[in-house]
């Protein structure tokens, strides 16, 4: 296993040692190629592949043992699932006789696994090991990709067995060939769609990144001059700073990315899967518009929303042929329209819908992620957590390049971003990588701090310390009369003595004076961990809000704004 | 609608449980299912009975070619094909009821497989609605058992589900 890990190419495998896969760990003693990283909890570990795997695009590896080395990682293997991200999970399992046994350790953990992979396997007979393992990195990393496990029994790893090994070059697989080009009568069809637009908006998601379609993405839309929206997943794909760029769309989107999704008359959807904290309420989306939809994945397509054109294919390929479509033709989308449109937008824009009210007594956290942006000059690799500081990092913090954004869209999960940024730390070790998190999120994984001393990682970690679970806090007060059923987090620790107990350096911030001295202290010291305690007002909400039920055109605007709103 | 979706399955352990998953994962109704090996031991078919939108059925057939054991699939209903099933049903067959029972089964072209003392087995084939017919012409009161097989289909003509 380990020679084929090496001749995959595989750099970490992120793990955590039990019954089940000593013989593996003992194989990993004895070799230094693939280099093993030792977690604090089989969560963390899925969370670090999967950083790794989302700043990279290559597929994250890990290691557990059976039973609750299994189940741990359950909740990173869903989280990758959802944000289709590419993981190789090996769990330990107990011996081939003693499966059904109720065995020590024991879970069916194909049967745990099954309805959040892409697919699993269980290998019961070494000849198959290798084949199995390279089909998992294939299935895992091609089409849309998404999560393998492979569940091996201890005896399949049995030092005593000796056979033959040769890396499998290829892998054919009958049952399993994702689409490798667009159909060209399709793409004909929405380019004319396209080009006869007087109200167009190309509406992105994470499958360009996924991808590595940012280049063709960018040449497809100046070559329009249409604007752009990104999801949250998407981020990054197209410049955050870009003229073009509207902002994010969705629930906690621009106000002028929603009006002009509602209003354009032409939406082209470009990898992205019309979620529902995208789409709103689903009967009042783009009333107006007819769809393209590229996607690599037929069953994302009119899956919510019933498209026009649907273009199955990868994004990059397609957006390659479909370039090479609009240089051949001399047609151009209508100036004076666009001209028109884009005045419309301009108009919305006027709002400045993240307008926030600037305190000097009390630190915003709007307001440490501008300085966060501008300390590291917009260019560090930013991991999240779940909740209020998220969508601020979404929002405040534009991304110019593509994997820089690294947070969990899809499922949510909290305790996703420490480890994660330890992956995309081990990944790019000179690289400048920060964690925004809040106080609940990051206790959930911040056993991470011991891995993340043991091996030198310089993570910088914004707590945006509002002392509540803000997200839930803001829909208790928007929703339910501002009842505060067990959003505030009573007892909360010293996090900067925290910090220091592991090893690393502590602060605690709580003067908006100090916001900008101690965060340029912090990037400074390149080879600490430091820690970051802000604590941030803790009334503060996320605005613009689509609220539940409601359209793009619906926006709840922050009270700053909401005496421009425009019609 | 109802439709009757055949698919291949690599004969792999779990490929059957992910089919089922799928459904219950995804809140898709199954009427009926059935699986079996075929001619060639690596694979086995399967055909499924479910009902919905044209939209469901397109996100059932979509997301049933994503399983990566699925190797083929199709929706027979779409053009001409042969549906078959086949019901075991115990009755009670007493007295004059009993004469009436063997009408009722020659009636639908059935066969009585067991001779009980007070009951018949009978042995139906046909297409689900057919079986439906029966059960629905049988007195409620007389019925003991049913066992179902579930719908099997195949396309008519050159229409074929290989591999
Ligand atoms: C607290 C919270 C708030 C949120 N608020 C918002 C919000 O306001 N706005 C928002 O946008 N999101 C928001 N989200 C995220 C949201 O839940 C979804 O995760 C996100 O919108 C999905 O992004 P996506 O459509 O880009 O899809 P992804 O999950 O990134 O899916 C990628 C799509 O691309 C396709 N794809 C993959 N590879 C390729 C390829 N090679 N070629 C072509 N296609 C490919 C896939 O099939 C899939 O359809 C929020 C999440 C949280 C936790
Ligand atoms: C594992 C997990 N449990 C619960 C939730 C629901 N949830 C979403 S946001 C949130 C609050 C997060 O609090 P905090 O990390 O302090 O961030 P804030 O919103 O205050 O910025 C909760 C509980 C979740 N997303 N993940
Ligand atoms: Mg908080």
């Amino acid at each position: 296993m380990l020679q084929f890990l090496k001749d995959e190419g595989v750099e970490f495998l992120f793990g955590y040692p039990g019954g089940a896969v000593l013989h593996i760990y003992d194989a990993i003693y004895k070799q230094d190629d693939v280099k093993h990283i030792l977690v604090r909890h089989e969560q963390g570990a899925t969370h670090m592949a999967d950083g790794y795997a989302r700043a990279t695009g290559k597929p994250g590896v890990v290691l557990v043992t059976s039973g609750p080395g299994a189940t741990n990682a359950v909740t990173g293997i869903a989280t990758a699932h959802m944000d289709s991200i590419p993981l190789v999970v090996i769990t330990g399992q107990v011996p081939t006789h003693a499966i059904g046994m109720d065995a020590f350790q024991e879970v069916d953990c194909v049967g745990i696994t099954r309805p959040c992979v892409k697919h699993n396997y269980l290998v019961k007979d070494v000849h198959d090991l290798a084949i199995t393992l390279k089909k998992a990195f294939h299935v895992a990393t091609s089409g849309r990709p998404g999560p393998v496990v492979i569940d091996i029994p201890k005896d399949v790893t049995h030092p005593d067995i000796k056979i033959p090994y040769e890396y499998p070059q290829e892998v054919r697989m009958r049952s399993y060939s994702p689409v490798q080009k667009g159909h060209t009568g399709q793409m004909k069809k929405a380019l004319e769609l396209i080009l006869s637009a007087e109200r167009p908006m190309i509406y992105t998601g994470g499958g360009v990144v996924l991808d590595d379609a940012s280049e063709e993405l960018r040449t497809f839309a100046r070559s329009l001059g249409y604007p752009t929206t990104n999801t949250l997943m998407g981020l990054g794909a197209f410049p955050g700073t870009d003229s073009q760029f509207v902002g994010m769309l969705g629930m906690h989107g621009t106000y002028e990315a929603n009006m002009a999704m509602h209003h354009c008359d032409v939406l082209i959807g470009i990898g992205a899967r019309f979620d529902d904290r995208v789409v709103g309420d689903v009967k009042k989306f783009c009333p107006h518009a007819k769809i393209v939809h590229i996607d690599i994945d037929p069953s994302s397509i009119s899956k919510t929303v019933k498209v026009d054109v649907p273009i199955v294919g990868p994004v990059g390929s397609v957006l390659r042929e479909m370039n090479a479509m609009i240089n051949a033709t001399n047609r151009r989308p209508d100036a004076q329209a666009l001209e028109a449109w884009w005045n419309r937008i301009r108009e919305w824009q006027s709002i400045d819908c993240l307008r926030y009210e600037q305190s000097d007594t009390c630190i915003k956290p709007q307001f440490v992620l501008q300085k966060l942006y501008e300390i590291t000059e917009g260019d560090a690799f930013i991991t999240s957590d779940v909740g209020q500081h998220q969508m601020w990092a979404a929002q405040f913090y534009p991304f110019d390049k593509p994997r820089r954004w690294i947070n969990s869209g899809g499922l949510g999960t909290m305790g996703f971003g420490l480890p994660a940024a330890m992956g995309v730390q081990f990944a790019y070790p000179d690289a400048k990588v920060a964690c925004v998190t809040g106080e609940g999120s990051i206790v959930m994984c911040i056993q991470e701090l011991s891995t993340a001393k043991q091996y030198g990682l310089p993570v910088k970690v914004v707590n945006l310390n509002n002392r509540y679970l803000g997200m839930v806090r803001q829909w208790q007060e928007f929703m339910y009369e501002s009842r505060e059923s067990h959003s505030y987090l009573d007892s909360l620790p010293d996090f900067a003595a925290l910090a220091e107990s592991f090893g690393h350096v502590g602060m605690t911030i709580e003067s908006p004076g100090d916001v900008e001295s101690a965060l340029e202290e912090a990037f400074a010291m390149e080879d600490r961990l430091v820690f970051m305690d802000f604590i941030t007002d803790p009334t503060e909400n996320v605005f613009p809000m689509m609220m539940q039920g409601k359209g793009h055109h619906e926006m709840l605007l922050s009270e700053m704004c909401r005496d421009r709103e425009l019609a | 609608m109802r439709h009757i979706i055949s698919l291949l399955l690599e004969n792999e352990p779990g490929a059957l449980c992910r089919v089922a998953n799928l459904f219950s994962a995804r809140g898709f109704n199954i009427e009926s299912l059935s699986v079996a090996a075929t001619e060639d031991p690596s694979v086995s078919r399967m055909t499924l009975v479910t009902g919905g939108s044209d939209d469901v059925i397109e996100q059932i057939t979509k997301q049933l070619n994503k399983l990566v054991d699925v190797v083929r699939l199709t929706d027979i209903t779409e053009s001409a094909h042969v549906e078959r099933e086949m019901m075991l049903i115990k009755v009670r067959a007493t007295g004059e009821g009993r004469e009436e029972m063997k009408r009722v089964c020659d009636i639908f072209r059935g066969r009585i497989l067991d001779v009980g003392e007070t009951t018949y087995i009978i042995e139906l084939i046909g297409d689900s609605a057919k079986i439906d017919a029966f059960i629905d012409t049988v007195d409620d009161r007389l019925i003991l058992e049913v066992v179902r097989s579930g719908s099997m289909g195949i396309g008519r003509g050159d229409r074929m589900l290989r591999v």
